[in-house]
């Protein structure tokens, strides 16, 4: 997990891969975040994977099922920042992970979620 | 490639250097180098004469790459390219043959040499046929790769409309090679100038069949990946037609028929609207 960091802000979960993820570290991500997301009660994961040149379909799968398993901790999950070759690749090898959320940059990514915060807040006080 | 016997090459050698001045003046009559000064005419059959007796002396009549052959070459080389530019037509060098094998029977030599000498000279013609083919065929080939070359670059221009929103007119016919640099260009820039929609207009593309549909798709599966939505511009209602008929699925993918109408569409999705100036 050295190459993976998780920032909370405003209720969402900032990760950044830094680096190439190994098929164990992908499997470590998705666990350390899960549970995370289930202890902060986060809103929203965010995961900046502008670093990645090389993204193979396991570490698709599990960025999917990453999306599949926040969503049920009603934490909803975008992936930013894919590069196009990383998108072409995917695209051919059949990977178009539909219904995973996506954005350009980390701040599109973070309007995505915004406003619902206020919401919450309102709900809870 | 040595077929002729060394009495034989040593006797054409003879042949050449006692007619030089007739050959010269027999090929720049055969009318094969589109001059208009005979001197020059001259000059070249000169200089293709030397290279066709260092061919016969070395035995290699029958090779294009021989040293021989290099001065055919550059006198050729001038004369492919008129021919690939469109001025002049295609030099005959066989018409070189046949004053060559006159001379050669007026040719005082031995008997039986007379056969194989004959053989020897209609070779070294020949080969300079073949190498002539050869620089029209390389010539031609180099244009149709630069062509190609040229066509990928420009057939891709992807324009930007307004912030984050970009189009990229496709025009032609799309092979897989120009979509994929289409593709790649368009990705390239989407992330360069961060634009949320990218608009592929069609207009330009004749027919839609299921690899240009495959294409589009793919393209805006990979775009989506990134975080920008793609519309589809430009379809003509034949071709709308088509695409039903051949049972062709956009899926999800907005369309839209016009150009302007993807880019309101596009305005629309950024948050941004056309107003009428109130003050006009």
């Amino acid at each position: 997990m050295s190459a993976t960091s998780v920032i909370e802000l405003d209720g969402v979960l900032l990760v950044t891969i830094q680096g190439e993820l190994t098929d164990h570290d992908a499997i470590a991500l998705q666990q350390d975040l899960t549970t995370q997301v289930a202890e902060r009660g986060a809103r929203g994961v965010l995961i900046n994977i502008s670093a990645l040149e090389i993204v193979d379909s396991f570490l698709a799968r599990t960025l999917h099922e990453i999306a599949g398993v926040t969503s049920l901790l009603a934490a909803e999950t975008v992936v930013v920042g894919m590069r196009p070759e990383v998108a072409i690749t995917l695209v051919e090898l059949g990977l178009t992970l539909n219904g995973l959320r996506t954005a350009l940059s980390v701040s599109d990514g973070l309007s995505m979620f915004g406003g619902a915060s206020i919401a919450r807040r309102a709900e809870g006080a | 490639m040595t077929l002729t016997a060394q009495p034989v090459r040593e006797e054409l050698a003879e042949f050449l250097r006692a007619r030089w001045q007739d050959i010269v003046r027999a090929w720049s009559a055969a009318a094969v180098f589109g001059h208009a000064d005979p001197a020059d005419t001259e000059d070249e059959c000169a200089e293709l004469l030397t290279g066709v007796a260092q061919a016969i002396r070395e035995g290699a009549e029958g090779d294009p790459a021989d040293e021989g052959f290099s001065a055919a070459r550059s006198v050729f080389g001038p004369l492919v390219a008129g021919v690939a530019a469109g001025q002049g037509g295609r030099p005959d060098v066989a018409a070189l043959k046949a004053p060559l094998l006159r001379l050669w029977s007026e040719h005082d030599k031995p008997a039986d040499m007379a056969a194989d000498g004959a053989v020897a000279l209609s070779t070294v013609v020949d080969t300079l046929r073949l190498l002539l083919l050869e620089m029209e065929l390389e010539s031609s080939a180099e244009t149709i790769r630069s062509q190609r070359e040229q066509l990928t670059e420009l057939s891709t221009p992807v324009i930007k409309l307004w912030d984050g929103v970009l189009a990229i007119p496709l025009i032609g016919t799309l092979d897989s090679m120009r979509s994929q640099a289409a593709t790649e260009n368009l990705l390239e820039q989407i992330v360069a100038q961060q634009a949320r929609v990218a608009i592929l207009d069609i207009t330009g593309v004749p027919a839609v069949d299921t690899m240009v549909a495959q294409h589009l798709l793919k393209t805006a599966m990979a775009a989506r990946l990134m975080g920008a939505e793609c519309i589809i511009s430009g379809i003509r209602p034949q071709i709308a037609q088509t695409m039903v008929q051949l049972g062709i699925d956009l899926g999800e993918l907005a369309t839209r028929a016009s150009l302007a109408d993807a880019l309101g569409y596009a305005l629309h999705e950024t948050g941004m609207a056309v107003v009428a100036d109130q003050h006009r």
